[in-house]
C-alpha cells in the first residue's frame, strides 16, 4: 500500500483525508503511483499531470523522504520506504500566486 | 410563486443567490469550489436545476462540475479538452506561429432543449460540445479549421472563446466570438463557419478590411429576434439585423465607448445595457462614477443609470461575462465587479441596490427567473 499526500485543494476535490492510500502493482515509482490514484479517484485526472502529455502540472512538486523527486523521471523508482509504505509521497502545491 | 437564482462565478469560489419574485430578500449560499477561480457557471434552459460550472486553477488545471439539483450537490464530471486532428498553431504575441495549449473554459452554454448537451467556449480559442452532461467533450473542429485559425491572436487577457449563441429559432446557427479574433457564424451545426466581422473597426489593425483580428469582448442576442446581435467589442459598441453580415457602430453619447459586457432586457429587444469603462489602459468606470448605460433605442442614444450605485471613488470593472438579466414582469438587470459586489436593479436599471458587496473579484453573473 502506498500512502499519498494530496494538496489541500486535491482532497476538497476527491473528498478525502489528507493521506490517501493506493495499490500499485509492480515497480513504484511517479508514473504508476499517479496511475493508481487516477485509477481511484477519476476526478483528479488532470489535475496532477496533464491529460494528454502526461507531465506533472508545473505548479506542482513530488517529494518523498525529505528530497524533491520533481525532475526525477516519471519511471525512476520512489524510495524504498515509500514503496514499503513506512513513508508517504507528497503531492504538494508551489508556493506562489496569493 | 416566482423566483430568482443568480449564479456568481468568482476568483476564488462560486456563489447561489437565491430570491423568491419580489428580490427584496436574498440567500447567499457559497463559497462552493473555495479557493478556485469559476470562470461561469450557467443552468439549462431545459431543466433549470441541471447546472454546470467551469471550475479552474493555475495549480490544478480544469474541473468541470455539475448539479442536478440547483446546485445543493456538485459531482465533478468530464475535464479532458483534447483538439481534434493535428493541433496546428496560431499567431502569438509576437506575432509568430504558437501551437494550440487548452488552459481553460471560459463560457459555458447548454443546449436549449437537451440538459445533457452543453457547448463550452475555452482557451485556446475552441468549440467543445458534451451530449452526455460532461462526462465527454468532444472539439467542433470546424471552427479552428476555418482558414484563418493560423491568424487569429490572443487578447490581453488570452485567446478565449467567450460568447455562444445559440440561434433559437434555427438549431443550425451558432454565433461565437473569441478575442482577438472576432465573431463567426456556423448555418449547418458546427461543420463550416464564417467570419462575421464586415464593419468592425479596430483602431490597431493596418488592414481596416481584415477578416479576422477583432477584439470582441461579448456579444448579444434577445430571443424574439436571432439576427440582432448586440456587440461591446474593444472599443465600440455595435449592431448587426443581419445575422452578423454586417455590422453598424451605436456608441453614439456613450462617455467611453471601452467596455466588456453588453446585454439585452427580457422583454425589451430594443433596449441594451453596458457598462462603459475609462480605457483598456485603466480598466475602472469614467470619473470614478459606476454607470450602466441603456439604450431604449437600440443603440446610439444611451442614458446613465446611476440610482445606488456609487458615484465617487469607485474603480472597479465589470468583466464581459459578468451581466444578466431575469424574465420576471418587471425585468431585473444583474451586474458583478471585480470588486466583489453584485448588482441588481428590479426595474429594468432605474434603480440598484447591491445584493452582496464582500464577494471575492466577479467572474461571471447567470440569472435563472424560476416558476
Amino acid at each position: 500500500m502506498i500512502r499519498v499526500v494530496l494538496p489541500y485543494h486535491l482532497r476538497t476535490l476527491a473528498k478525502v483525508g489528507a493521506e490517501i492510500e493506493v495499490v500499485v502493482e509492480g515497480e513504484v515509482t511517479q508514473r504508476s503511483v499517479v496511475d493508481a490514484i487516477e485509477a481511484r479517484f477519476p476526478m483528479l485526472r488532470g489535475t496532477i499531470r496533464d491529460h494528454s502529455t502526461r507531465e506533472r502540472r508545473p505548479f506542482l512538486r513530488f517529494f518523498a523522504c525529505e528530497e524533491d523527486l520533481s525532475h526525477e523521471s516519471p519511471t525512476t523508482p520512489l524510495p524504498a520506504a515509500v514503496a514499503a509504505g513506512r513513508e508517504p509521497f507528497m503531492i504538494v502545491g508551489a508556493i506562489a500566486g496569493g | 410563486m416566482s423566483g430568482v437564482r443568480v449564479l456568481v462565478g468568482t476568483r476564488k469560489g462560486a456563489f447561489i443567490l437565491t430570491s423568491d419574485g419580489t428580490r427584496k430578500r436574498w440567500k447567499v449560499d457559497g463559497p462552493h469550489f473555495a479557493g478556485w477561480e469559476i470562470y461561469h457557471m450557467n443552468a439549462s434552459p431545459a431543466d433549470p436545476d441541471r447546472l454546470y460550472a467551469s471550475q479552474t486553477s493555475s495549480w490544478f488545471g480544469q474541473v468541470l462540475q455539475r448539479s442536478n439539483n440547483g446546485g445543493k450537490k456538485w459531482d465533478p464530471v468530464g475535464n479532458e479538452f483534447a483538439y481534434d486532428g493535428v493541433t496546428g498553431t496560431h499567431q502569438f504575441y509576437d506575432g509568430k506561429p504558437h501551437p494550440w495549449e487548452f488552459k481553460r473554459v471560459w463560457h459555458l452554454e447548454p443546449s436549449l432543449h437537451d440538459p445533457d448537451t452543453v457547448y463550452a467556449g475555452v482557451e485556446d480559442a475552441a468549440l467543445f460540445r458534451t451530449t452526455d452532461g460532461g462526462t465527454s467533450w468532444h472539439e467542433i473542429s470546424g471552427l479552428r479549421k476555418h482558414g484563418s485559425g493560423s491568424q487569429w491572436q490572443p487578447g490581453a487577457g488570452g485567446m478565449g472563446l467567450h460568447t455562444i449563441l445559440l440561434d433559437p429559432q434555427n438549431p443550425k446557427r451558432i454565433f461565437i466570438a473569441i478575442s482577438a479574433a472576432g465573431v463567426f457564424r456556423t448555418d449547418d451545426g458546427g461543420e463550416t463557419w464564417k467570419a462575421a466581422n464586415h464593419g468592425l473597426n479596430s483602431r490597431y489593425l493596418p488592414d481596416p478590411n481584415a477578416e479576422v483580428g477583432y477584439c470582441v469582448h461579448r456579444l448579444a442576442m434577445h430571443p424574439s429576434r436571432p439576427n440582432t446581435l448586440f456587440m461591446q467589442l474593444h472599443w465600440n459598441v455595435m449592431r448587426s439585423d443581419d445575422g452578423a453580415e454586417s455590422w453598424q457602430l451605436i456608441s453614439g453619447n456613450l462617455p467611453s465607448d471601452f467596455g466588456f459586457p453588453v446585454t439585452v432586457h427580457a422583454h425589451e429587444p430594443e433596449t441594451v445595457y453596458v457598462v462603459p469603462i475609462k480605457s483598456d489602459s485603466e480598466h475602472y468606470p469614467p470619473k470614478g462614477k459606476l454607470r450602466v448605460y441603456r439604450s431604449r433605442s437600440g443603440g446610439t442614444e444611451w442614458e446613465p443609470l446611476t440610482k445606488g450605485l456609487p458615484q465617487r471613488n469607485c474603480y472597479v470593472n465589470v468583466l464581459r461575462d459578468a451581466m444578466a438579466v431575469d424574465s420576471l414582469e418587471s425585468c431585473g438587470v444583474y451586474f458583478g465587479t471585480t470588486g466583489g459586489q453584485v448588482y441588481m436593479s428590479p426595474d429594468s436599471g432605474d434603480s440598484w441596490k447591491p445584493i452582496v458587496r464582500d464577494l471575492p473579484a466577479v467572474l461571471s453573473v447567470e440569472v435563472q427567473t424560476l416558476s
